[in-house]
């Protein structure tokens, strides 16, 4: 049973994941949530929408467990007259930055919460503005009347200080805002404010045709254009009830291996840099520009950016480029495996390293970290490997893990995952399936909806996607969209206590969360 | 250390050719004046402002440091405060939450002082429009010299764009 709880009349939607979906009550929301805490389950998602249902007037706040078998996405209906439903922080901690910026954007609130701060409305709009609700243009402008203040938690005591660094940063990075309470060098406690870089881009879902709203999912988070654009594909083919020719997930797991491969050696280099050593950037960021050099001229764009559409992807692999790409694998292996033992001898850099920002895979497991980091974690979490599907069912991937959860074990993660992606794109290439590389699709009559999951270089991402039928011009309804930064963002705050500041960069890249992804 | 060395040596030197300035770049002619280019001589440094993109123009802005654009080679470095910048490099749509935090910076960067606007959505909003949340492109909140389109631009588009604003008009 995928949640021992009766009566949830699941119901298997046509993913190519396994992912589940059902209507609930109050009671089974929450005896639910419970359940899926028991069985060691996790809060994948938490957000809102306005009912697109019979009850037009009404709220639905949507939640997604990742539980053994799959997903499962149960929806709650909330009364618009009285939006309030059982929240999850209590059980889920993750689900409250999560409830917040729900009630932002919908006006729907998480009872028993104990933080109620605004989160992505800084001030911009009124609080009573709530820009999903569908009969707002969205297009409304407010004289903003002064920034808002935010009550940031305050740590008293002897020689306690606060450092307020942000939203613009030092470096080339995004914006985000971070109150660091310090005692001479040490800290302890760093909190986050973001919603920074909030631009609308649900509300946006809603004004586009689904044909041509992966552009606008491929920009969600710049550095994981293939992986959204895919989860985002993903949930519109299975809204439609439409397969996609064989060869275009081989193709689209290609590009989502390069993309991996790509972040991963920006990242390496940049961490050396972080920790002085900056040859390490240099020789890098030299892999990556050629990586990105052979991306734009087999897919025409340097970080295959609009490369994944509905109904498959943009363009074929001929057999000679297949062969160039495996070539460069080659190449490139040799040269990580080089800078990796100089890495792994560097007595400067690995003293930085090791220890540094540790998550411990008790405390990882309880806050709910995922993807890379949480894997440096001890968190066997890749959905590659938990729900394998085409082409990832054959191509047997192996998962990295480690269990120090500090600076050192991400690095090593890192490194690893590069090594096993160099090794996938070989075998698509090799093996990469003979038909057509695109479908044509057709949107579906009445309103329905879907789901995409799909697991990108940062972590898993997830997409639900409701779909007005024909007599709604087949408009988008809501689109939801995940980054695995929202579980990630607050365990950051855990990993930096009791390091020094000048820690935080090399810690704060180690993670690379994103900004843009989460702040939507 | 002799692996690191062996390494370098091995690697060589592969910095490219620096692009030459475009003038249909130019957003608003003859701000950028003679005697601004006369003060920053041939050393820039450059203040980056994301505010409020989706971090693909960032990944761009990243890679010109790397080997192949060399740009510290050609006297360019990019500061940690706007105080010490000669230029600000601004990618996204404004978003509403950013507005007052890009005015700030603008105040606190000395005269005379450059914009340069990166990608589709620095140059008009891009995909993301104006909205309750978002301000679309730079110039609706500071103003800009250069504005270098693309999703995202390439590095050398970037360069390009970075180089045209400090460099006379071709008449």
């Amino acid at each position: 049973m995928l949640i021992p709880v009766s009566d949830l009349g699941l119901v298997r939607l046509n993913t190519e994941l396994p992912v589940w979906h059902a209507r609930v009550n109050s009671y089974s929301w929450t005896a639910a949530a419970l359940a899926v805490a028991e069985k060691k389950g996790r809060l994948v998602s938490l957000w809102a929408a306005e009912d697109s249902g019979e009850d037009s007037s009404g709220l639905v706040v949507s939640a997604a467990y990742a539980v053994q078998e799959g997903l499962v996405w149960l929806a709650l209906p909330v009364r618009a007259n009285h939006p309030v439903y059982p929240g999850l922080s209590g059980i889920f901690p993750v689900a409250s930055r999560m409830q917040r910026a729900a009630a932002d954007l919908v006006g729907v609130f998480a009872d028993g919460s104990q933080d109620n701060r605004p989160w992505l409305n800084h001030g911009a709009w009124p609080a009573d503005y709530f820009p999903l609700q569908q009969k707002l243009s969205g297009q409304e402008v407010f004289t903003r009347s002064q920034t808002m203040d935010y009550a940031f938690v305050r740590v008293e005591g002897d020689g306690v200080h606060e450092v307020p660094v942000g939203p613009v940063h030092a470096g080339t990075i995004e914006p985000g805002h971070f109150r660091f309470s310090i005692v001479g060098e040490k800290v302890l406690r760093l909190e986050e404010r973001l919603g920074y870089t909030h631009k609308g881009i649900e509300k946006r879902f809603t004004q586009l045709p689904p044909l041509e709203a992966h552009h606008l999912a491929g920009r969600v988070s710049g550095d994981s254009t293939v992986a959204y654009a895919w989860a985002y594909c993903m949930a519109l083919e299975s809204a439609s009830g439409c397969s996609i020719p064989k060869r275009a997930n081989w193709l689209r797991a290609l590009m989502l291996e390069r993309e991996r491969v790509a972040n991963h050696l920006g990242d390496l280099g940049a961490l050396g840099n972080d920790a002085a050593l900056s040859f390490g950037l240099a020789q890098f960021s030299r892999l990556k520009e050629d990586w990105l050099r052979l991306s734009k001229q087999v897919f025409g764009h340097r970080f295959m950016m609009d490369c994944v559409v509905p109904g498959g992807v943009a363009s074929d692999v001929d057999s000679t480029v297949a062969d160039r790409l495996c070539r460069q694998c080659d190449r490139i292996e040799r040269e990580v495996l080089a800078l990796r033992r100089v890495y792994d001898e560097h007595a400067g850099l690995q003293d930085r390293f090791i220890t540094t920002g540790r998550v411990r895979p008790e405390l990882a497991t309880q806050l709910g970290l995922i993807g890379l980091a949480g894997r440096a974690s001890g968190q066997a979490i890749d959905l590659r490997c938990n729900h394998p599907w085409m082409p990832y069912d054959t191509l047997d991937v192996k998962m990295a893990t480690h269990r120090n959860g500090d600076v050192a074990a991400r690095v090593t993660v890192r490194f690893e995952e590069v090594l096993e992606s160099l090794r996938l794109v070989r075998a698509i290439c090799t093996e990469l399936p003979i038909g057509e590389f695109h479908t044509g699709m057709s949107l579906p009559e009445n309103a329905a909806f879907g789901a995409g999951w799909v697991e990108g270089w940062r972590g898993e991402i997830f997409v639900a996607l409701e779909l007005y039928g024909i007599d709604h011009d087949n408009r988008i309804h809501r689109c939801h969209c995940h980054d695995p930064s929202w579980q990630n963002w607050p365990v950051l705050e855990h990993a930096i206590i009791g390091n020094i500041v000048p820690d935080f960069p090399l810690i704060n890249k180690s993670f690379n969360l994103s900004y843009s992804g989460h702040d939507l | 250390m002799l692996k690191i060395i062996k390494q370098i040596a091995r690697t060589g030197i592969c910095t490219e050719v620096a692009p030459v300035c475009n003038d249909a770049l130019r957003v608003e002619a003859g701000r950028i004046q003679q005697q601004i280019l006369d003060i920053l001589g041939k050393a820039l440094t450059i203040r980056h402002v994301d505010a409020g993109s989706c971090n693909g123009c960032e990944l761009e802005i990243h890679a010109l440091g790397n080997p192949y654009y060399n740009i510290e080679g050609l006297g360019i470095r990019f500061v940690a405060s706007p105080r010490h910048a000669d230029m600000l490099l601004v990618t996204g749509p404004v978003s509403r939450n950013m507005v007052e935090a890009l005015r700030r910076t603008y105040e606190a960067t000395p005269d005379p002082k450059v914009v340069v606007a990166i990608g589709d959505c620095g140059c008009s909003g891009g995909i993301f429009g104006e909205s309750y949340a978002s301000s679309g492109r730079v110039s609706n909140v500071i103003p800009v010299d250069v504005a270098v389109p693309g999703c995202p631009p390439t590095p050398t588009d970037i360069l390009q764009g970075v180089l045209t604003a400090v460099t006379n008009r071709k008449s």
